[in-house]
């Protein structure tokens, strides 16, 4: 039998498997599943950044017509509170976590105190209204720096001075000597403000119980159902893991909010116990808003030092990081192993010291939000760079090119990573593409004439290397970085007797297009038809275990996985095959989907054939077990740093300060691309996250802890109006880290693209002697800039 | 209150509180969870259907103020099991990621190339501005527009 | 506070403006409902609820385009779509078509109302700043009858208009302008609602290379739109040279004591916002009025 094989895809720009549902409205999200005789809660939360609960009357809420009960912290006392399950590494962490429900304070507005479970979503929310909540407001703490300062009011009384954690990383004696000997040190307070993620679906949880079994099913908007039910059942029900089953179904984006385990996931399971019924919550936008993580929000003071010629000598950082209220997840770990160990970027610098004091103040949760400590690192470095290149009166890409560390210096140990390496990298090749796209001297030109016109013309780059593929668990867990579990991830990969094939994962998409990767690996390994892969996941009834999709870890990590199980069977296939064949299995190869004899391909045996006969096992090699699948476990041995060039050409208005963003390029290096679609679809989305923050999203909290961009009339999630198409390329330096050479690309765009619009905007506004400016850089900041340099 | 609305192709009843939303009578009372909710500010453009064909976010509308008219939601666009050209040229050219606000964008650019078959870069992204994406950065959204643009003429 | 369904209200949808008229006199705290899109996201958030609300959608004729005396008259019901789409609107008034084009975004502009925009009187809204430019007259119809408001008289405050409790607006007369007339309107949007952050509409006619007659009016900077009187008059007898209209412009401020201020921009940059855009609204007018 000769069937022609299908093409590799393994490279292509292969259309998503997942749009059909998608396009159609057919694709199933949390808050499109109904259960029968399923009850909808709604929550009543603080109106109170900082509170005292002296009393909750329930009774008039309970009495509204479709209501079928009320709760309050009190009904939830025996349950502890939530897990911080990344505590920073290797120093004392003051932890303050959220409960189901806050029982007698709340440290931030927007905390749930009370909930009501009713026949319909309109009854809930009419119930709300009618909870009577006796409150003590207390004085409130918004800033991280005055929150730390000396004789600041106490949130917490176990955090003394408001302070989670004091962390630091690098030689602190070393990098203060060599501060001092600098020839030149450049200063600066730069802040990386606050963010609201604002995925498209927000949060959302759904529970069942089963009484004969104790068994509990839970449904939520999750990027890593597994770590959801080992938190929930170790550290909150106290249960053995079997006991509940969690499921993620399509998830409508998450860029990081979507890994936590929050309150209301907790309360869902808790009440679908307590009134025997299925219980489901959705959360509205300004809910989303309020209790939903927010991400960034450091205050840091820079200093780098160099020699006159460019030579960066030192960079140190003390940096405030704000983690709000109380404790999300992974929130002490984002600003600590994400940020200060990547604070060396795409350059040699020999002495580095950063210390990080997380605080604690009367604001929502901050945790990890896309990127992740990566693009706070990443603004803080290209931003230093800059400012060193402007006070040397160098060019921002020749002082770049002087401090790459070089192509022959890999793998390179920054110093900070305790132990880790960066893998590979080319530094200035991507630079030198992202030169010649944007045409580097023609814009110098350009801007010179354009600035005897007197218009505000400016280019900014961000030579970015970030840390992918979140692993190894040797490194990262507990008595390394502190993370409180492992991150290596699974695939089971089985061919059934038709020989179509099933991968089942632990990493969970948010929009990623797992399902289009994994089919091509799977596809191409096989060399069977796309259409003949199925793909599994989001249920932890189907992976044994998997640490979800964050941290650009999904291919890096979890695609190896299914790699590595695809050799195996491809052994197995061989050795059936020979069996098949009456061949020694030295002498087969398996090729496109046929395993044949060396030298007479015309004579193998499809894949399909040896699917069906290790299925059926009427006759296999001798102590050959039947069926085709196999499991694999992968940790890798280092993580992944992509990096590239990004470029940001601008054109600042004069009169009002309103920036017009002309150009933007991007050349990304994420190694070996497995599907170049994908890719640019990620890099696209999160450059525009990335200009988002540069330009006009502030997650800001007055003076009383009220959220003042509490809704998407306040928040200005970009429109499609405010970006120019995006010129992207990439390079490729494949990493050495794992068989696929894959690095990661899911945050490269959103780490890079900040501070290569604000460098543009900072650069078109040098002639007035501007050589700073805090985002958001809206039209009256940049104005008063302007305005104030000229006047 | 009893409403009789027209819903892609299918003349559909049901007793609803006046204060229901199109979008809770479209989701909750006739189970087209194609259509979805992203905001609770008329900001987003998730919910966004075709009401008497144009585009209305669903959120902003009574299921009261519906009756009598005729409503097409992404459930409904595919004709005879063909997608719609618009369909097509978003599955083309990876103009969504999570999918969240796909229904919502298709069903504007429908209401789009039906005022506009032949728009402009500009024209696009202007149409499109009460339609929020959070991945795409909208890069192939527009790519996608112009795709469907040149298959609808 | 974190709701997004409306609570429970009455329902009512006449099929006559004297039963519409009748209800809204008669029902305690009763609101009229047109295109929905400024009190149905009040009414989600529960900031506003109402007794009952009145649905105009029902009552025929309330949204045609006409032509009158020369001007337009537009139904209260006319949406922004059909307004920005009319093509007697785009060769009457241009300036209206395009300032309809700009309202918040296209499923907005398929069901927001003329009548409705106006009655909210939200001071960030588009067409009543550029309707007080134009000088419109608005129609109300209440229990004692039907009435015209000069638009100067129809903007009090916030939210607050002339319209008595119970009276609705009817249609929105745009006279007409004299040839050698240029009419622009510019705005700063906000990046989130898309509201005007400041708006700015220009009305200039010139004859024999000078203005004859001026109207400028700021919409977005202080609680009601306001005639930016100084400017315009210091625009009567110029020939448009971009000087002339920044030295114009400039008085612009003398208008806007009482700025308003905000997260996204203060009262200090407003007034500079308004300053801005009128000298841009007022050369692209002076162009208009020429060519």
């Amino acid at each position: 039998m000769t069937t022609e094989a299908p093409p590799k895809l393994f490279g292509e720009p292969v259309r998503r498997v997942e749009d059909a549902r998608l396009i159609t409205g057919s694709a199933k999200y949390l808050d499109d599943l109904k259960l029968p005789g399923m009850a909808h809660v709604a929550i009543l939360r603080s109106p109170y950044a900082h509170a005292r609960i002296t009393s909750i009357d329930t009774a008039k809420a309970a009495a509204h017509p479709g209501v079928i009960a009320v709760f309050t912290g009190e009904d939830f006392e025996h349950l502890p509170a939530l897990p911080c399950a990344w505590q920073a590494g290797g120093v004392e962490n003051f932890v303050n976590t959220p409960r189901a429900l806050e029982i007698d304070r709340v440290t931030f507005t927007g905390a749930g105190v009370a909930a009501v479970v009713a026949e319909s979503k309109y009854a809930a929310e009419d119930a709300l209204e009618l909870i009577e909540v006796g409150w003590e407001p207390l004085d409130v703490l918004v800033d991280a720096e005055q929150a730390a300062a000396e004789g600041a009011l106490q949130l917490h009384e176990n955090a003394p001075g408001n302070i989670v954690m004091d962390w630091t990383c690098g030689d602190e004696q070393a990098t203060a000597d060599a501060l001092g000997e600098a020839e030149v040190v450049v200063e600066e307070r730069v802040v990386n403000q606050r963010l609201i993620p604002t995925p498209m679906e927000g949060r959302g949880a759904a529970a069942e119980f089963e009484p004969a079994t104790g068994r509990y099913t839970v449904w939520m908007s999750s990027q890593d159902p597994h770590i959801m039910r080992l938190l929930m059942t170790a550290f909150v029900f106290g249960i053995p893991e079997t006991k509940m089953r969690c499921v993620a179904l399509h998830v409508g984006g998450g860029f990081g909010t979507k890994i936590f385990l929050y309150p209301e996931y907790v309360l869902m399971a808790a009440l679908a116990e307590k009134v025997g019924r299925p219980v489901k919550w959705v959360e509205t936008r300004r809910e989303n808003y309020a209790a939903t993580t927010h991400g960034r929000d450091h205050t840091t003071y820079l200093e780098i030092g160099a020699k006159r010629d460019g030579t960066i000598t030192a960079l140190r950082a003390k940096t405030y990081a704000n983690l709000g209220g109380v404790l999300s997840t992974i929130a002490p770990g984002i600003p600590t192993t994400l940020y200060g160990r990547m604070l060396s970027g795409a350059y040699r610098i020999p002495n580095i010291h950063c210390r990080v004091l997380g605080v604690y103040t009367n604001t929502g949760m901050v945790d990890a939000y896309r990127g992740a400590g990566r693009p706070e690192a990443t603004y803080l470095v290209e931003r230093a760079v800059d400012l060193l290149a402007r006070e040397l009166e160098l060019d921002p890409v020749a002082i770049r090119r002087k401090n790459f560390i070089p192509p022959e210096d890999f793998p390179y140990d920054p110093g900070i990573l305790r132990g880790l390496h960066y893998d590979t990298g080319d530094y200035g090749k991507a630079l030198d593409r992202a030169l010649e796209i944007v045409d580097y001297e023609g814009f110098r030109s350009e801007q010179e004439e354009a600035r005897g016109q007197g218009r505000h013309l400016g280019i900014g780059f961000s030579t970015y290397v970030e840390i992918c593929g979140a692993a190894p668990s040797a490194w990262i867990g507990t008595v390394g970085e502190g993370w409180g579990a492992s991150m290596w991830e699974s695939a089971t990969v089985r061919v059934h007797l038709t020989g179509k094939a099933v991968v089942t994962i632990g990493t969970q998409p948010q929009g990623q297009g797992h399902e289009t990767t994994a089919s091509q690996i799977v596809a191409s390994e096989l060399g069977i038809p796309i259409e003949d892969v199925t793909v599994e996941l989001g249920d932890t009834q189907g992976a044994p275990f998997g640490y979800g999709t964050y941290a650009s870890r999904s291919a890096a990590v979890g695609a190896v996985a299914v790699y590595k199980s695809l050799q195996r069977i491809k052994q197995k296939a061989r050795r059936v095959a020979a069996h098949m064949l009456e061949a020694d299995v030295e002498d087969v190869e398996f090729e496109g989907g046929r395993a044949f004899v060396k030298g007479s391909p015309e004579t193998g045996k499809t894949i399909q054939e040896i699917a069906g006969a290790a299925a059926l096992a009427y006759d296999l090699p001798e102590g050959e077990e039947p069926f085709l699948d196999d499991t694999t476990y992968y940790d890798p041995p280092n993580c992944t740093f992509p990096f590239g060039t990004h470029v940001a050409v601008v054109e600042v208005d004069g009169e009002t300060g309103e920036i017009a963003l002309k150009r933007y390029v991007a050349v990304d290096d994420v190694g070996v691309v497995i599907n170049p679609m994908i890719v640019d679809g990620q890099v696209h989305g999160g450059i525009a996250q990335g200009i988002a923050q540069a330009l006009w999203e502030h997650g800001i909290y007055d003076e009383n802890g009220q959220l003042a961009t509490s809704s998407l009339m306040d928040y200005a999630v970009p429109k499609t109006g405010f970006f120019p198409p995006f010129e992207i390329d990439r390079t490729e330096t494949p990493t050495d880290v794992n068989p696929l050479g894959v690095k990661g690309a899911g945050e490269t765009g959103t780490i890079a693209s900040t501070p290569a619009v604000v460098n543009a905007v900072v650069d078109a506004l040098a002639p007035l002697g501007i050589r700073h400016l805090e985002m958001p850089l809206t039209p009256e900041r940049v104005w008063r800039a302007m305005h104030g340099a000229k006047g | 209150m009893h409403v009789a609305i027209t819903v892609n192709g299918g003349l559909r009843e049901a007793d609803v509180e006046p204060r229901t939303l199109l979008v809770d009578f479209l989701r909750e009372h006739l189970g087209l969870t194609g259509t979805k909710v992203a905001c609770d500010t008329s900001q987003c453009g998730s919910c966004t259907v075709h009401l008497d064909g144009k585009a209305v976010k669903s959120c902003t509308v009574l299921a009261v103020q519906a009756e009598g008219a005729t409503i097409t939601t992404i459930e409904g666009l595919a004709a005879n099991g063909a997608l719609h050209a618009v369909q097509e040229a978003f599955h083309e050219h990876h103009a969504l990621q999570c999918g969240f606000c796909t229904p919502g964008m298709i069903m504007t650019t429908v209401d789009l190339l039906g005022r506009n078959p032949d728009p402009s870069d500009e024209e696009i992204r202007h149409g499109l501005e009460g339609n929020l994406c959070r991945c795409t950065g909208y890069h192939n959204i527009v790519r996608a527009v112009h795709e469907a643009a040149e298959a609808v003429r | 506070m974190y709701t997004m369904r409306p609570a429970e209200f009455d329902y009512r949808h006449p099929a006559t403006l004297a039963e519409a008229v009748s209800m809204l006199t008669e029902l305690e705290e009763a609101r009229p409902l047109a295109g929905g899109h400024s009190l149905l996201p009040m009414m989600k958030l529960r900031l506003s609820t109402p007794e009952a609300l009145v649905d105009l959608g029902g009552i025929a004729g309330l949204d045609g385009i006409a032509e009158d005396d020369g001007g337009l008259r537009i139904g209260a019901l006319a949406t922004h779509a059909s307004v920005a789409d009319s093509e007697l609107v785009q060769a009457r008034c241009p300036v209206l078509a395009e300032t309809a084009a700009l309202i918040g975004d296209l499923q907005v502009r398929n069901r927001g109302t003329i009548g409705g925009s106006v009655a909210h009187a939200d001071p960030a809204a588009d067409y009543p700043t550029l309707l007080k430019a134009l000088g419109a007259v608005i129609s109300a119809v209440g229990r004692d009858g039907e009435r015209e408001i000069a638009v100067d008289e129809f903007f009090i405050d916030v939210f607050t208009t002339a319209l008595q409790p119970g009276e609705l607006v009817l249609s929105v007369r745009v006279p007409s302008t004299p040839t050698g007339t240029g009419a622009v309107y510019v705005k700063h949007r906000h990046p989130a609602s898309s509201y005007a952050v400041v708006g700015v509409a220009a009305v200039v006619s010139v004859e024999e290379a000078a203005c004859t007659r001026a109207q400028l009016t700021i919409g977005g900077a202080v609680r009601t739109p306001v005639h930016a009187t100084a400017a315009a008059e210091a625009l009567l007898g110029v020939s448009g040279s971009e000087e002339e209209i920044t030295d114009a412009a400039g008085r612009v401020a003398e208008s806007l004591p009482d700025a308003l201020g905000d997260l996204y921009a203060s009262a200090e940059y407003r007034v500079h916002l308004a300053t801005v855009l009128a000298k841009r609204a007022c050369l692209a007018a002076f162009e208009r009025a020429s060519s």
